[in-house]
Parts: structure tokens; C-alpha cells; sequence
């Protein structure tokens, strides 16, 4: 069972008219883990996760799995599992009838087909509802059906495009998490399109960060969080500072009139215009006077504590206001108008591309 | 959630001018129609008031059931006709690129504007000897002789077919419009072939509309009589054809009144129990 769903696109182009909504994707997956495609809607996911399926003819480029390319081959023909959107459930048909229409369709016997279908309920906390119509499911019982019916055939490649959103949010973080058992349960290479950076940081073993049909990194995803390879990516997951500089001769970058220290080695050419991010959980507000190393000062602009984040928002004459986040617990006693210092520790300034 | 709000007199207002055109135009004329059935006949001319069996007992003659029957026979064939090519036509229509989609609806749409008339002579010329598609099978070499289509059982069967076709894809389309793409592409990924897909996934969601276009095919050429009467031999006449005689030529009003009664209680039947059973099978899958 292991090592099975090992994907690997090459050149990967899809353009309707005059839109390109895949633009040349070269992606390598290992197979067993759950992958993300992660992106704002219109970034290309859902097609990238279409041509996979066999339901979006690539206009250029292959797709491979374990090998096989697999590029002309018709949905039916894929070995796939699929969680649609809309979850597509038959309306026609019970339960059971819908876990049952894959193993039907190729003619498995009526004896290993109900075994299957309890099996399948069973992985799903849905015994004993095999009888019932769709129309009488919750929106989370419909979700588990969909997953259940995607998953009878034991498929190489189970693909889930949006498989929560139609979930209202307490539901959604639960199946999040059910799903991800299941996924590591039945080790299943899984690739899921979300545009939620939580959930995919929830579910995924690998995020590929998506916009205007590109790729923008692939990472796990908290090393995606951590190093952002681009400012694209830095504000789609969780929020940032951006900090504009120049860079200097020193491998220092001038911010206003004070010299950061980054964390990693910097790349960029002495002069050039360089971007830094670093988190607001990274940041730390300081009162005292003097401004020390690696901070620039500010005056407090706004300030808010929702119970289990303490934000403020710090204007230190950047083009945005800069953003420092902290357990209320560490709370420092600032008001609006106070003039503060805030540091940003070289180890969490990320130099990223524009 | 909003409370649903009660009828005002304004709602009655508004409701009682098709009440009132259902009454004076439909209503009160039936209710004639079954008076008229009972009226006495009176040879060679009119017809007067009275309260008698005749025309009703007529209509237990063998020449009458058979009649009947056969009506019925040829309208549940054009409705299988119809819904046999509808279905899968409007199914494909739905799922074409949207200009080429709209373009060809219209098209289809567009023979709604011809009248029976028309039709039932257009394809008497296309079926008979001299003019009709056998010459252009004559010229392929496919025949040898030009011959004449018409009048025959089939003829009538194609032209109803031909007339209802439209009415029948109106009634499908706006269902097949709204089946969700996504529901086909997931009997895809379940392993189905576009060919089983339409089997086991299209066409039993669309059962509901698919008796929906085959009644209305049924009704609506159940009352055709032109169609019969160019295209058919006096053995294809159609009940419709019978009735508009009976009233026309051989002046039998009250006759041709119970028979009308009698086809619409028949149709209504009809409707009846193909309603009953596919609810019955519904609920039994």
C-alpha cells in the first residue's frame, strides 16, 4: 500500500482563451502525505488539481504518476478519488448507494460490496446509515459520504478541491482534523486545494503556495511560515511586517536611518532595495528610552487584546503601520500616543523577494 | 426567517382575473360540452335540448374503442419518440459552449412559429412520391424506384413527433441546465465512462422531468388531429380526427361532445396512473 501516488508535473500550462490560468508548473510530490495547494481564488489551484484528475486537458506540459504518465488518460481510467466542492453526492441514490457506485461500476460482487460499505461507514462514524437519502444528511454527515464514496476504491491519488468550505467554522476545524487522521491512518496520498492558510497548516505534511498560476514556494508548512520565500507569501500566510530597506556593504539593511541585522545571510548587492518580514508574534515592544540594536522607534497608534492575542500597532514612519503581537499575559502597559521602541530579533527578520 | 405573510385583498384581487378567464373560457364552455353530449341529434341538421343516453351509448361501439385505443397508442409512441431524442439532445445542448448552445436552441425554437398546417404539408411533400426524400435516395442509387412514405403509421408517429419535439425540450431544459457538472465529473473519478455516466447517474436524477416531457408529449399529441388527417390513411385517424369530423361533417354535436369528454377523461387517466407509478418506483429505489 505504502509509496503509492507519487506525482510529478512537468511544464504544467493551462490557458482558457486568452487567460492563463496554470502558467508553467514544474512539481515533484512524494507520495503517502497530504499535500496543499494554497492559494487566493484565482490562483490556478483548482485547475492544477483538475488536470490531475483527468477532468482539465493541460494545454501544455504532463502529469505522472508514479512514473505513468498519465496525461491522456480520461478521468475514469486514473485509479482517483475525488471530494468535490459542491461534494457532488447522488441524489438518487441511498448512502450506501453512493459509497457503492464506484465498486458497481466495475462490477465487484453485491457480497464484497456490502462489506466494503459498513467498513467504509465505519471509517467515516457513519454506521448504520446506510439506508438513508442524501436529502436527510447534515452538511457534515454529506462531507463524510463524499469522502467515504471517494475513498472505496482504494485509490493511488485521493483529491479533495475545497473539501470543507461549505462548512460552517466549528465543523470545519473538527473535520479538519478528522480528515488529517484518516489521511495518516490510511497513509493515502492526498492532495487538497484550500485558500484557508489554516487549514492547510492544520492538514497538510506539504504546502505549495500558489498565485497567478505560479508557484510561489513549496515547504512544509511551518518552514513556509517561518522563511517566506516571497512577500506574496509572507501576508497570504498569517500576517507580517514588511519592512523596506536598502541593502548595505555590511550584509546589514537600512531601514529609515537604523541598520537591522537579518537572519540569514543577505544576498542582495549593496544598494539594492530589499524586503523584510518578520512576524508580529516576533516582534517586541519595548517603553525604555533608548532605542537599542536591531529596533526603531515609534509612536502607539492603536492598541487591542481580544483575550488570546494582545495586538499594537506601532507607526514608526514606515509606509505601514508595524504590527507587534503577544500573549496578553506578556502584555506591556502602552496607550495610544505613547512613544515606544519596537526591536525585531535578527533571527526573525526574513529577507524576502518582492 | 421571515414570517409568511397572509393573504390580503389585494392578493384576491389579483387572482381573480385568471380565476375569472378559467371560468368564462374553459369552465363554462366544458360544462356546456357536457350538456351538449346529452342533447338529441337531429338528423341531417342542429341538435335540441333533452336529457338522452345516445351519444354516450356510441361510444361503447367496437369502432370507437378501437379508435381509442389506437389514439392512445400513437401518443405514448411520440412521447417515447420524443423524450428518446429530447433527452439525450438537450442534455448535450447544456453541455455545449455557451454560444453555440444558445444558437441551436434557438433554432429548435424556432419551429415552434410553424403552424400544424405547415408541418403536416411540408412532410407530406417530404414523404410522398414526387418531390419527397426517395428521389434524393433514387439519385444516391440506394433505391431504384421513387416511392411515397405517406400516408402511413409512421408518418403520423414522425409528424406528431416532429411537432411536440420543441414543447419537449422546453420541459427538459431548464432541469438539465442546473444538473451540477460536478456530479457527472464524480461518476468520472468513481471510474464511469461518459456513456455509463449518462446511464447511471443522468438519466435517473432527471426521471421526474423526463415523465414530465413524455406526459406532455402524450397530452399534447393526443389532441393533434391535423397531423392524422394529412398524413394518414382513415385507419391512422386519431380520436382528435374522429371528433372534428363528427362535428364538422356529419353535424353530430352532441357525439362529437361525448367523445371530447371521454378523451379528456382518458388522458387525465392516463396522466393518472404513469404519475403513480413513478412515484410508486421512486419511492421503492
Amino acid at each position: 500500500m505504502d509509496a503509492r501516488g507519487g506525482l510529478r508535473l512537468e511544464g504544467l500550462v493551462k490557458r482558457f482563451g486568452d487567460v492563463e490560468a496554470v502558467a508553467g508548473v514544474d512539481l515533484e510530490l512524494p507520495p503517502g502525505r497530504l499535500i496543499s495547494f494554497l492559494g487566493p481564488s484565482g490562483c490556478g489551484k483548482t485547475t492544477m488539481l483538475r488536470m490531475i484528475a483527468g477532468l482539465e486537458q493541460p494545454t501544455e506540459g504532463r502529469v505522472f504518476v508514479d512514473g505513468d504518465d498519465v496525461s491522456d488518460r480520461p478521468p475514469h481510467l486514473r485509479d482517483i478519488g475525488m471530494v468535490f466542492q459542491s461534494l457532488a453526492l447522488f441524489p438518487h441514490l441511498s448512502v450506501a448507494g453512493n459509497i457503492a457506485y464506484g465498486m458497481r461500476i466495475r462490477g465487484v460482487d453485491a457480497g464484497r460490496i456490502k462489506a466494503r460499505v459498513e467498513e467504509l461507514l465505519e471509517l467515516v462514524s457513519l454506521q448504520g446509515m446506510g439506508n438513508r437519502r442524501i436529502s436527510q444528511l447534515s452538511g457534515g454527515q454529506r462531507q463524510r459520504v463524499a469522502t467515504a464514496r471517494a475513498l472505496a476504491l482504494e485509490p493511488r491519488l485521493f483529491l479533495l478541491d475545497e473539501p470543507l468550505s461549505a462548512l460552517d467554522a466549528n465543523l470545519r476545524e473538527q473535520l479538519q482534523v478528522e480528515l488529517r487522521l484518516l489521511q495518516q491512518q490510511l497513509g493515502i496520498t492526498t492532495i487538497m486545494v484550500t485558500h484557508d492558510q489554516r487549514e492547510a497548516m492544520t492538514m497538510s505534511d506539504l504546502v505549495v503556495v500558489m498565485q497567478d498560476g505560479r508557484v510561489e514556494q513549496v515547504g512544509p508548512p511551518l518552514d513556509v511560515y517561518r522563511r517566506p520565500a516571497t512577500a506574496f507569501v509572507a501576508r497570504f500566510i498569517g500576517s507580517t511586517n514588511l519592512l523596506e530597506g536598502q541593502a548595505m556593504p555590511n550584509g546589514r539593511v537600512k531601514v529609515r536611518e537604523v541598520e537591522l541585522e537579518v537572519g540569514e545571510g543577505l544576498s542582495a548587492h549593496a544598494g539594492d532595495r530589499v524586503l523584510i518580514s518578520v512576524r508580529p508574534e516576533d516582534t517586541v515592544l519595548q517603553t525604555d528610552r533608548e532605542v537599542g540594536a536591531n529596533a526603531l522607534s515609534g509612536t502607539v497608534v492603536f492598541v487591542r487584546d481580544l483575550g488570546e492575542l494582545f495586538e499594537c500597532y506601532v507607526d514608526c514612519g514606515l509606509a505601514e503601520n508595524v504590527v507587534v503581537a503577544g500573549s496578553p499575559r506578556d502584555r506591556v502597559p502602552v496607550d495610544q500616543g505613547d512613544a515606544v521602541t519596537v526591536r525585531f530579533p535578527p533571527e526573525a527578520c526574513v529577507v524576502v523577494s518582492g | 426567517m421571515s414570517e409568511r405573510r397572509r393573504p390580503t385583498k389585494g392578493t384576491y384581487g389579483v387572482l381573480a382575473v385568471p380565476v375569472a378567464v378559467l371560468l368564462i373560457f374553459f369552465l363554462i364552455p366544458f360544462a356546456m360540452m357536457v350538456a351538449t353530449s346529452f342533447y338529441h341529434r337531429i338528423e341531417g341538421g342542429f341538435y335540441e335540448p333533452a336529457f338522452e343516453l345516445d351519444s354516450w351509448e356510441r361510444l361503447f361501439s367496437s369502432v370507437f374503442l378501437e379508435r381509442a385505443g389506437f389514439s392512445i397508442e400513437i401518443s405514448l409512441l411520440a412521447g417515447a419518440l420524443c423524450i428518446a431524442i429530447a433527452f439525450p439532445f438537450t442534455f448535450f445542448l447544456t453541455r455545449m459552449r455557451r454560444r453555440a448552445h444558445v444558437a441551436l436552441l434557438i433554432l429548435v425554437l424556432s419551429a415552434l412559429s410553424l403552424s400544424e398546417v405547415i408541418v403536416g404539408f411540408t412532410w407530406s411533400v417530404l414523404l410522398g412520391r414526387a418531390a419527397g426524400i426517395s428521389n434524393i435516395l433514387v439519385w444516391l442509387g440506394l433505391m431504384d424506384e421513387a416511392t411515397a412514405y405517406q400516408p402511413s403509421f409512421l408518418a403520423v408517429l414522425l409528424g406528431m413527433s416532429y411537432i411536440a419535439f420543441p414543447y419537449c425540450v422546453l420541459t427538459l431544459y431548464p432541469s438539465l441546465t442546473r444538473l451540477d457538472r460536478e456530479v457527472t465529473e464524480a461518476a468520472q473519478t468513481l471510474g464511469a465512462s461518459p456513456w455509463r455516466t449518462f446511464w447511471t447517474v443522468v438519466v435517473p436524477i432527471s426521471r421526474p422531468i423526463i415523465v414530465a416531457g413524455f406526459l406532455l408529449v402524450f397530452v399534447f399529441t393526443l389532441g393533434s388531429y391535423l397531423i392524422a388527417a394529412i398524413l394518414g390513411r382513415p385507419e391512422h385517424w386519431t380520436l382528435s380526427v374522429f371528433i372534428s369530423d363528427q362535428a364538422s361533417f356529419n353535424a353530430n354535436v352532441p357525439f362529437a361532445a361525448a367523445m371530447a369528454i371521454f378523451l379528456t377523461a382518458l388522458s387525465l387517466v392516463v396522466v393518472g396512473i404513469v404519475t403513480i407509478i413513478e412515484s410508486r418506483t421512486r419511492r421503492l429505489a
